[in-house]
C-alpha cells in the first residue's frame, strides 16, 4: 500500500463546508444584501419596495446627519485615546508585579466585566440619577445646581464608554507587556536615557501588538455605539448607531437604515483595508 | 533607579472607577426608597417582588435555552472550522479565515441589522429560531480562534500512529481528538455560552414578541424606569456569574498545579 494512501486525509472539501457554509449564508450573505437593500424604495408603511431607487442613498445627505457622524468619529476616537493611554500604565504595572499577586489584580480588574453589558450601564445610571449618590453630593458641595442633571450628555456616554471598553484595552496591552523585556529599560536607563524616554522609544515599541490589538477592540465597538446613548445619552448624543436603530425601529424605513449601515461599514472597513495593504506592502507580500 | 509611582496610581484610579458604579448598585438594590433616593432603610422588598415577577423568569428561561442551543451549535461548527483551517493550507482555507475573521471586525449593530434585513427578506418571523440563528453565527468566530490556539500544539502523528495500527475515524476522534483537544472545546463552548447570554444588541434586532431574553427584559425595564427591582436582579445575575467565574479559577489553577 502507498504511504500517503494509508494516511487518507478527510476530504477537504466536504469538512470546511458546514462552518464555511454558515458563515457565508448567515454572514456574507446578509452583510452584502444591505448594500442592495440600500438602493430599493422604501414603502410608505414600512418595509422594502420593488425596483431600484437611490433615494435611501441620497438620504445620506441628509443635514441633520454630518453632525451625528462626526459626533460617533470624535467620541469614538477619544474614547480610544483614553483606553490606550490608561491601558499602558495599568499593564506596565501589573507586569511588573510578582506572579502571585498579578493573578489576583486581574482577577479585580476582570470582575466587574463578568456582569453583563446592560447592568453595568444601569450601574451608571443609578449612580448618576438626579437622585443617586454623586448628584446629592455635588449638590451638598454646592458645586452642583439642583436643576441640571448629570445624566443625558455626550461626557456621560464618553465616561461609559471608556468604563466599558477599558478592560478589553487592558488585556492585550498586558498580554504583551508580559512577555516584554523589562531589562531592556534598565539598559536604556544606563545608557543614560530619561525615565520618559526609556518609557516611549523602549517599551511602547516594544508592546506594538498589543497596542494595535487594543486600538480595534476599543474602536470597532465604539463606532457602533448604541445601548450606552439610548440609555444614558438621551437625543443629544446619539451616534450613528442610535439613527440606524430608529430607521429601523420606528420608522421600518430598512432601505434608509441599510444605506446608513453600509455607509458605517465603509466607514470601518476603509482604515483597515489600508492597514492590511501597507503592512502586506512592508512585508513584501510573505506573510499572510 | 527609583521607579515613577505613577502606574501604581493609575491602576488604584482604574480600579475605584470599576467597583464605584457597581457598589452603588449593590447597595441600592437593598434601599427601600424607590427611585434610589437617598438612604432611605435596609429592605430585602425588592428582591421578593422580583420572585413573583414571572416575565423575569419566562425571560430566563428564553436565555438559557438560547444559549444551550448556540453553544452546541458554536461548538460543533467552531470546531470543525478550526481543525480545517489548521490542517490544509489552501486557498479555500484563506477564504475560510476570513469568513471567520471578518465578524470580529464588525460592530454588533451592523451585525443584527444585516441579519434582520435577512430574516425580513425572507419572510421568516422573528422569534427565537432566528436569536439562536444570529448566535451560532457571532459565537462561530470565538469558538474557531479558541479551540485553534489550542490545536497549534496537537501532535499530528498521533493520528498517524492510530491510522497505522488501523484504527477508523470515528475512533480516531473518539479516543484521540476529544480527550486531547476536550480542554480546549470546553473553553471555546464555555464563551460562546457567557456571550450568548450576555448579548443585547444582536438579540435585541433578531428577537420578536415572545422572545424576550434577560437582557432585552432588564433593557425595557430600564427604559420604563422600573429600576428598584432590576437592581435586584442584576446583583443576583452578578452573584451567580461571579460564582461561576471564581469557580472555573480555582478549578482551573488547580489543574495547573
Amino acid at each position: 500500500m502507498h504511504h500517503a494512501d494509508r494516511h487518507k486525509r478527510p476530504p477537504e472539501w466536504g469538512l470546511t463546508m458546514p462552518s464555511f457554509g454558515w458563515m457565508t449564508l448567515f454572514f456574507l450573505i446578509p452583510s452584502v444584501l444591505i448594500f442592495l437593500i440600500a438602493f430599493r424604495p422604501a414603502l410608505p408603511n414600512g418595509g422594502i419596495g420593488e425596483g431600484w431607487s437611490l433615494s435611501a442613498v441620497k438620504s445620506l445627505f441628509d443635514p441633520s446627519y454630518p453632525l451625528v457622524i462626526w459626533r460617533t468619529i470624535w467620541v469614538s476616537a477619544i474614547c480610544t485615546t483614553l483606553c490606550l493611554g490608561l491601558g499602558v500604565p495599568v499593564a506596565y504595572y501589573i507586569a511588573r508585579l510578582p506572579e502571585t499577586k498579578r493573578r489576583w489584580v486581574l482577577l479585580l480588574i476582570i470582575l466587574p466585566f463578568w456582569s453583563n453589558f446592560l447592568i453595568r450601564i444601569l450601574a451608571w445610571q443609578t449612580l448618576l440619577h438626579s437622585e443617586g449618590p454623586l448628584k446629592q453630593l455635588l449638590e451638598f458641595l454646592r458645586v452642583m445646581d439642583p436643576h441640571t442633571t448629570l445624566l443625558y450628555n455626550v461626557w456621560v456616554v464618553l465616561t461609559v464608554l471608556v468604563y466599558t471598553e477599558l478592560p478589553f484595552a487592558i488585556l492585550p496591552i498586558y498580554a504583551a507587556a508580559e512577555k516584554f523585556d523589562f531589562s531592556l529599560l534598565d539598559a536604556a536607563r544606563d545608557l543614560g536615557a530619561s525615565q520618559f524616554r526609556a518609557f516611549w522609544t523602549v517599551f511602547l515599541p516594544g508592546i506594538k501588538r498589543g497596542l494595535l490589538t487594543a486600538l480595534l477592540v476599543v474602536l470597532i465597538p465604539a463606532f457602533g455605539t448604541y445601548a450606552i446613548t439610548d440609555l444614558v445619552g438621551g437625543t443629544q448624543a446619539e451616534m450613528i448607531g442610535n439613527v440606524i436603530a430608529r430607521r429601523v425601529l420606528s420608522d421600518k424605513n430598512y432601505p434608509q437604515a441599510s444605506a446608513l449601515s453600509a455607509a458605517l461599514c465603509l466607514v470601518i472597513l476603509t482604515p483597515m483595508l489600508i492597514a492590511l495593504f501597507t503592512q502586506r506592502r512592508q512585508n513584501g507580500g510573505a506573510a499572510k | 533607579m527609583k521607579r515613577s509611582s505613577a502606574p501604581a496610581w493609575t491602576t488604584v484610579l482604574v480600579i475605584v472607577f470599576f467597583y464605584i458604579p457597581t457598589l452603588t448598585l449593590i447597595i441600592q438594590s437593598f434601599n427601600s426608597a424607590k427611585y434610589g433616593g437617598g438612604w432611605q432603610g435596609f429592605t430585602l422588598d425588592w428582591y421578593r417582588k422580583l420572585m413573583h415577577e414571572r416575565e423575569v423568569w419566562r425571560a430566563v428561561q428564553n436565555s438559557l435555552w438560547i444559549a444551550a442551543y448556540s453553544t452546541l451549535g458554536a461548538t460543533t461548527l467552531g470546531t470543525l472550522g478550526a481543525w480545517m483551517l489548521n490542517r490544509y493550507k489552501s486557498k479555500l482555507q484563506s477564504a475560510h479565515y476570513t469568513l471567520m475573521y471578518a465578524p470580529l471586525m464588525v460592530p454588533e449593530i451592523l451585525m443584527g441589522i444585516s441579519l434582520l434585513m435577512f430574516f425580513v427578506n425572507l419572510g421568516i418571523p422573528l422569534g427565537l429560531p432566528t436569536i439562536i440563528l444570529a448566535h451560532i453565527t457571532f459565537c462561530v468566530s470565538y469558538v474557531c480562534f479558541t479551540v485553534m490556539g489550542r490545536l497549534q500544539d496537537f501532535d499530528d502523528s498521533l493520528i498517524h500512529a492510530a491510522q497505522d495500527l488501523g484504527a477508523q475515524w470515528p475512533t480516531i476522534i473518539w479516543k484521540i481528538l476529544l480527550p486531547l483537544l476536550g480542554p480546549g472545546i470546553l473553553a471555546g463552548a464555555l464563551l460562546a455560552f457567557t456571550l450568548s447570554i450576555d448579548d443585547f444588541v444582536i438579540t435585541f434586532f433578531t428577537s420578536g414578541p415572545g422572545s424576550t431574553t434577560l437582557p432585552v427584559y432588564i433593557y425595557s425595564a430600564i427604559k420604563k424606569g422600573s429600576l428598584a427591582t432590576i437592581n435586584a436582579l442584576s446583583v443576583l445575575m452578578m452573584l451567580v456569574t461571579f460564582t461561576i467565574v471564581l469557580v472555573s479559577n480555582h478549578f482551573i489553577n488547580h489543574k495547573k498545579t
